[in-house]
């Protein structure tokens, strides 16, 4: 080796300071834990939800136009049945599950005899599943390639696809096991509620809102659907009480018995506050959503480790360098190797 | 040598056997007939055997042939799972996104390579000049593990053809991201480090100058590389709180990764280091390989208190003895790869004696793959499971982890014999 040591030291010092400063731009990057300032979101109430599956089926067909969560370029059909075969015109999909066709679906819950409505023993309940717009979203955390963005006005969580590289970290990621992929495709892409965000700028919102005709499924900031939230909360079981329909303030309204609720709003504090929420009447743990979700941000626990890298080159660099000149200062310059 | 005319008649055994004498090595072949001067003098200088002839390696052996079959049959899959998508070729759902191929080949791959930034840094930066003997085949080891691992992630993720976009589309809170970059980045490295071997066969002395101007710098990047690199892996699974087991789960994975890596990566090259002292014509060098075992010991006892501290502290000692499928798992990968070989290293008998030793460097390596196994794809199997979720590796992915693991092994035989990777300094 014929480098001299002083050339050798001066260029690692130089490359380790460069390290440095270059790492200045990360204290920027951490995700916030704050909601977006016009923050908007769906409230469900599932004592409202009749089972219709009305908002299934608009939310395909309002996804499957262009800007669409479930619309994809040279796409000849939408990702549903909405013809059946020749002579059976009545048919269409009854999904099971989320996935990759699917962003949003009621499942029922059932026990023993299932006939009182909300009620955890011999009774039964819909739920909504579909993503919840985390405040802190893990699955925006994860991506290696930025495909999922949260949108910093509105703070609706969305999908680049043309940026994806398909590792399916967020599906790991996701504590509430939301994003689905596209399995049966060669180029899939991975799908979620979007929120409806393509349809703002029309005036229009969240397609299962609009077409709730029950007021299960409202749609509003999420600082309102936490009012109205917590002013649900307080009401007496078995009074009346004027719901709105569609949106958090609309004027639309249905007059209804309040139901018992079991627990709190679901989406204050899982994986650190959703802009989706929900009320139930039975416990949301026994309609699946699991109580082991944790009640932070799930991204705090990966920056952790991402603020140390900078200082493992640094730390690697300046005492490699070190031990270096120690372990070789009995080497003969250009003796060694 | 088998005399495959007892088998398949004497006209296609004569064949056979024809092939099988390595009559048709490839230093016979003269490559300036078709490639030109230059290019054939080169590849020429490339294929000569001569100076790894005291080795003894034959290339056409049925092993050998087994590893092109799997090779094939791997490239196969490939080439079908880029044409039909990743659906199409694993038993991979919506619940169970990560399987085999990353458990195995990224996690497992990656954990294996772990030996060479400890050796290059031994011996370049620590100066322990003993090692310098084995620097060649644990860097080289090491490039299959990331190779084994880069081809694999790149078949793993749905869209292929991008798989470049992280390097370009920075994302820093994703550790994902950093694994991309260091993946590559630890590539280049490694191929720097091992450039030496081949540049000295073509007698480039302009090249080999320039790159031992820059090795020390390099083995030095190596190995932060390493250090955060395997640690990212486990970083990979600190998001996952709620769905990774807690016999599994913690904040300080990814310092359970980097520890375990590090007494795989020693017994990685413990092993090859016996394995090739036993198949090539090559006396494995008595005190590396102790030193080795030292090693072992001594990360293994690290690695075991870490694991105890957080079975103590976090799920408690009842999770992994109730009998559950976990449970066991957890048993079974402590007992094999930590305890049993702690044990066996803790007599003096075991320690000098080479075939001990490489007993308990295969203990090693399977305890660990099979902790990697544990956390990538069994780990998650409570959460999946109540979500309705069920996976167990289709025929293709296990074809194309075989054929992975034959590509690295033929890949390292091939530079054994046609590379100086055994440098005379220990003959």
């Amino acid at each position: 080796m014929t480098i001299s040591r002083r050339t050798f030291l001066k260029g690692v010092a130089g490359g380790g300071g460069l390290l440095l400063v270059s790492g200045i731009p990360l204290a920027d990057a951490r995700m916030s834990t704050e909601l977006p300032p016009h923050a908007v979101g769906i409230l469900y109430d599932a004592t409202l939800c009749i089972g219709c599956k009305s908002c299934m089926a608009n939310c395909k067909t309002q996804n499957s136009v262009p800007g669409g969560a479930l619309y994809k370029k040279g796409m000849t059909a939408p990702p549903y049945e909405s013809k059946g075969p020749a002579g059976d015109e009545g048919i269409w999909d009854a999904p099971q599950e989320l996935s990759g066709k699917t962003l949003n679906i009621i499942k029922v819950y059932k026990n023993g005899t299932g006939e009182k409505k909300d009620v955890a023993v011999n009774g039964y309940s819909y739920f909504k599943q579909q993503c919840l717009h985390c405040i802190s979203p893990a699955c925006v955390s994860v991506c290696p390639a930025g495909a999922f963005r949260k949108d910093p006005e509105n703070g609706s969580v969305y999908y680049l696809a043309e940026r994806c590289i398909g590792c399916r970290y967020c599906q790991l990621a996701c504590p509430f096991g939301v994003p689905r992929y596209e399995w049966d495709s060669a180029w899939p892409e991975v799908r979620k509620c979007q929120l409806c965000r393509h349809r703002y700028a029309e005036g229009k919102y969240a397609a299962c809102a609009e077409f709730c005709p029950t007021g299960a499924t409202i749609f509003g900031k999420v600082v309102d659907l936490r009012n109205e939230a917590r002013y649900r909360l307080t009401l007496k079981p078995g009074t009346e009480y004027d719901f709105p329909i569609k949106t958090v303030d609309s004027a639309e309204k249905s007059r209804r018995p309040v139901a018992r609720y079991a627990d709190g709003t679901y989406g204050l504090t899982e994986a650190g506050g959703t802009q989706n929420i929900m009320l139930s009447g039975v416990s949301f743990e026994l309609l699946g959503f699991r109580k082991k979700i944790p009640h932070f941000d799930l991204p705090s626990l990966t920056w952790a480790y991402v603020r140390k890298v900078l200082w493992v080159f640094a730390g690697v660099f300046t005492g490699g360098t070190t031990i270096y000149a120690i372990t070789h200062r009995n080497d003969k310059e250009g003796s060694h190797d | 040598m088998i005399d495959s005319t007892k088998y398949v008649g004497p006209k296609w055994g004569g064949v056979i056997n024809r092939f099988m004498a390595d009559e048709y090595s490839l230093s016979n072949i003269d490559a300036t007939r078709f490639a030109g001067q230059k290019l054939g003098g080169v590849i020429n200088r490339l294929l000569d055997d001569t100076p790894s002839k005291d080795l003894g390696i034959k290339m056409v052996t049925p092993f050998t042939l087994v590893l092109v079959a799997l090779i094939g049959l791997a490239a196969v899959v490939a080439v079908y799972r880029l044409i039909f998508g990743i659906g199409a070729a694993s038993n991979l759902n919506d619940y169970w996104p990560w399987g085999l191929w990353i458990g195995f080949d990224v996690l497992g791959g990656v954990a294996m390579a772990a030996g060479a930034f400890l050796i290059a840094g031994a011996v370049y930066i620590l100066n322990w000049k003993k090692y310098k003997c084995i620097a060649r085949a644990s860097i080289l080891n090491a490039f299959f593990g990331y190779l084994l691992a880069a081809i694999s992630i790149t078949l793993d993720v749905g869209r292929s053809f991008v798989i470049w976009h992280p390097l370009v589309m920075w994302q820093i809170n994703s550790i994902m991201f950093i694994v991309a970059l260091h993946l590559v980045l630890y590539l280049t490295t490694l191929g720097t480090e091992s450039s030496p071997m081949v540049l000295e066969k073509l007698g480039w002395q302009r090249g080999l100058k320039a790159v031992s101007r820059i090795m020390v710098g390099a083995v030095m990047f190596g190995v932060a590389l390493s250090l955060l690199h395997q640690s990212s892996l486990g970083a990979n699974y600190l998001i996952v709180p709620a769905k990774l087991s807690p016999i599994w789960y913690s904040h300080l994975i990814p310092y359970h990764f980097l520890v375990s890596a590090i007494m795989l990566g020693l017994s990685i090259v413990s092993f090859e280091t016996l394995l090739t002292g036993k198949v090539f014509n090559h006396k494995p060098p008595r005190d590396v390989v102790e030193g080795l075992a030292r090693g072992v010991m001594i990360v293994g006892s690290v690695y075991l208190v870490m694991k105890v501290w957080h079975l103590v502290t976090g799920p408690g000692v009842g999770a992994v003895l109730d009998g559950s499928f976990l449970g066991n798992l957890y048993l079974i990968e402590m007992t094999v790869g930590v305890i049993l070989p702690l044990v066996l290293l803790s007599f003096r008998s075991v320690r000098t004696n080479l075939d001990r030793i490489f007993v308990v460097d295969i203990l090693v390596i399977l305890g660990v793959l099979m902790n990697r196994m544990d956390v990538g794809v069994f780990g998650v199997s409570e959460f999946a499971a109540r979500s309705g979720g069920d996976y167990f590796p289709s025929m293709m992915e296990t074809t194309l982890t075989m054929g992975m693991i034959a590509f690295a092994i033929l890949g390292f035989k091939l530079c054994a014999k046609y590379l100086p990777l055994f440098p005379e300094s220990h003959h």
